[in-house]
């Protein structure tokens, strides 16, 4: 007895199952490697205690307590974050030979980062969900009315797509998953730090009180807190543009982001895995 | 037990499965490939023998679309391969290197997403798995994560992946590299039993003893191009009959012992300082043997062993390059990661 096979000119492709069976794999990968969670676990959990119980006391919020000031600033730089985890995942694929085994397979173009997108669209969900907890616990609430709650909450999950195509540019261009390591520390990190993240940017000097006020991390943490009703930082009387409209500024950064990191990581991609 | 069914290459519009033309691919100022073609007859083995390094995984990435050469052309089953990939794709089948099965998911997991990549739909594609899990003594581990499988069912796995849309040609590269001999041999006893059953299989590798067991044709590549290709006994014909040969006691008498199994034998003897023995392919039969064991005596020279052996396929690979195919005397190991 043998199981019947479709003969190849039976076979129906369908994009959007190949991008699904793909998604399915990645997300297989997180349950069965949860240590590689971590960064969008336990790290933000960490920040949130450390910030709402050690650091916040000695940071002064104009009206309203810090920790409710804290959670726009989690959840941006949690959300900022999870490029790592597309760009390893990627590097990954390609020195185990993966990408080679699905690149034999009769697949259409855009089906592995398609699926490697959506996983990861998936998977930040997870952390949103958690922090919104770990909020509610250390004394975080939503003031706000229902409209702009759920526009907090759609405008994280566009900002989580568009850093899936950071992440997927940064696993197309780096080698290895260490070199991903390397470039995180090097570089994200102070991003998500150089802004309105933990503390209020008028106590920045000169400088990078101007690139935090118009560093896009910013801009997401003043929208969440306005979108949630928590307090915001202080601008002055002229606040910067970014910072007197924060939402309006940080959808431009997600399209621009998307648009402008979306092609070039897929021919970054392209070019990387052929040959 | 092995039961596998096969297709066959019905659909195959070409006399040849497998056609390499030309095919030239550099990597900057090095050449990987320099115009290599060679033909492989639908429902044969075809050897692809050389070291390492000499352009095996480079010619078959080209012909499974991984890669572009830089000049030529390939047709695998009929179908132009940098034409339409796509379509290639379809009925290809690809066993890499490396096994690239994936160790996060379980076997069964592995093959029915490759299955479902291939478009057979799920339902066809888990049965499918679960028919070659059977075939491939993997059952008992279909459901086991495949990073606590070893070496061996690894391979066997991967071997299995590449066979789940029931492809009209298959590449393997280096199927048994690698693994311990144990595994090897089982492995062997798969493959005998896919090319009992018709497939066309372009198989590269290192081991002299696997083209010999497996391949009707061998195509002997070095250092990116073709230097020699016929079926085994042909090759075997071209190193030029029987050999005779000497190992001796002391390295020291290497040089001695050369010039009298050239002038016995009546031809050039190759040396090998590692198994302190030399060498010569000889017309004379056993005549030689003794004639050489006299001379040998008559000057005092000890030998650990004297005699004719057909030649083997490193005699072979010796007589064309000079150099013997260093990486087929080490030692396998097991892969585990």
């Amino acid at each position: 007895m043998s199981i019947a096979v479709p003969a190849p000119a039976e076979r129906r492709a369908n994009p959007f199952t190949d991008v699904w069976v793909i998604a399915r794999r990645g997300l297989l990968h997180m349950r069965r490697h949860p240590e590689a969670l971590a960064d969008v676990t336990l790290q933000p959990v960490m920040f949130t205690l450390l910030f709402a119980y050690v650091f916040g006391g000695a940071i002064q919020v104009a009206d309203g307590g810090y920790r409710e000031f804290l959670m726009g600033g989690i959840f941006a730089q949690t959300i900022v974050f999870g490029a790592f985890g597309v760009a390893i995942t990627l590097a990954h694929d390609r020195t185990n030979g993966a990408i080679d085994r699905f690149r034999s397979l009769p697949l259409g173009n855009g089906a592995v980062l398609g699926g490697h997108a959506v996983a990861s669209l998936l998977r930040s969900v997870l952390p949103i969900i958690l922090m919104s907890i770990c909020g509610l616990i250390v004394g975080w609430r939503i003031n706000s009315g229902v409209v702009d709650a759920v526009h907090a909450y759609v405008l994280m999950l566009g900002l989580s797509f568009a850093v899936v195509w950071i992440g997927v540019l940064m696993g197309s261009l780096l080698p290895t998953p260490e070199a991903v390591q390397g470039v995180a520390f090097t570089v994200i990190f102070p991003v998500t730090f150089i802004a309105s993240t933990f503390v209020p940017v008028s106590t920045l000097p000169g400088v990078l009180k101007t690139i935090a006020e118009w560093n896009p991390v910013s801009s997401v943490a003043e929208s969440l807190r306005e979108l949630f009703g928590n307090p915001r930082g202080d601008f002055g009387p002229n606040p910067p543009w970014p910072m007197e409209h924060p939402v309006a500024y940080s959808w431009i950064w997600i399209v621009a982001i998307v648009l402008v990191c979306a092609p070039i990581a897929i021919r970054a991609y392209r070019k990387t895995t052929s040959d | 037990m092995l039961r596998l069914m096969w297709h066959g290459a019905s659909m195959t519009t070409s006399a040849y499965a497998i056609e390499a033309v030309g095919l030239v691919k550099r990597f900057g100022d090095k050449t990987a490939l320099g115009g290599v073609s060679f033909e492989v007859p639908a429902g044969t083995v075809c050897g692809l023998l050389g070291p390492n390094g000499a352009g095996k995984t480079t010619a078959v990435r080209i012909l499974t679309t991984l890669s572009r050469p830089d000049a030529g052309s390939a047709r695998v089953a009929g179908i132009d391969v940098l034409a339409a990939p796509g379509e290639a794709r379809k009925v290809l089948g690809l066993a890499a290197q490396d096994a690239t099965v994936d160790a996060l998911l379980t076997g069964r997991e592995n093959l029915t997403m490759i299955g479902e990549l291939h478009h057979l739909g799920r339902r066809v594609a888990k049965a499918r798995a679960d028919e070659l899990l059977e075939q491939f003594s993997l059952a008992d581990a279909g459901r086991r994560l495949v990073k606590t499988y070893s070496g061996g069912m690894r391979r066997r796995l991967d071997l299995a992946a590449t066979l789940v849309a029931r492809p009209e040609v298959l590449f393997l590269d280096e199927p048994t590299t690698g693994l311990d001999p144990r595994a090897r041999n089982e492995l062997w006893d798969v493959l005998e039993t896919l090319v009992d059953e018709g497939a066309t299989i372009l198989l590269t590798t290192q081991y002299l003893e696997e083209a010999d067991r497996l391949a009707d044709d061998i195509v002997v590549v070095d250092h990116g191009s073709v230097i020699a290709r016929g079926d085994a006994r042909s090759l075997k014909r071209q190193v030029g009959g029987a050999q005779l040969f000497a190992t001796v006691v002391d390295p020291e008498r290497l040089d001695d012992v050369r010039a009298h199994v050239g002038r016995v034998a009546g031809a050039e003897p190759t040396v090998d300082p590692e198994s302190r023995t030399v060498q010569a392919p000889t017309e004379e039969g056993p005549r030689a043997v003794s004639a050489l064991a006299d001379v040998l005596a008559d000057e005092g020279v000890e030998v650990d062993d004297i005699g004719l052996r057909q030649p083997t396929l490193d005699d072979v690979f010796l007589t064309l390059t000079g150099t013997a195919i260093a990486a087929a005397d080490e030692e396998p190991v097991e892969v585990t990661r």
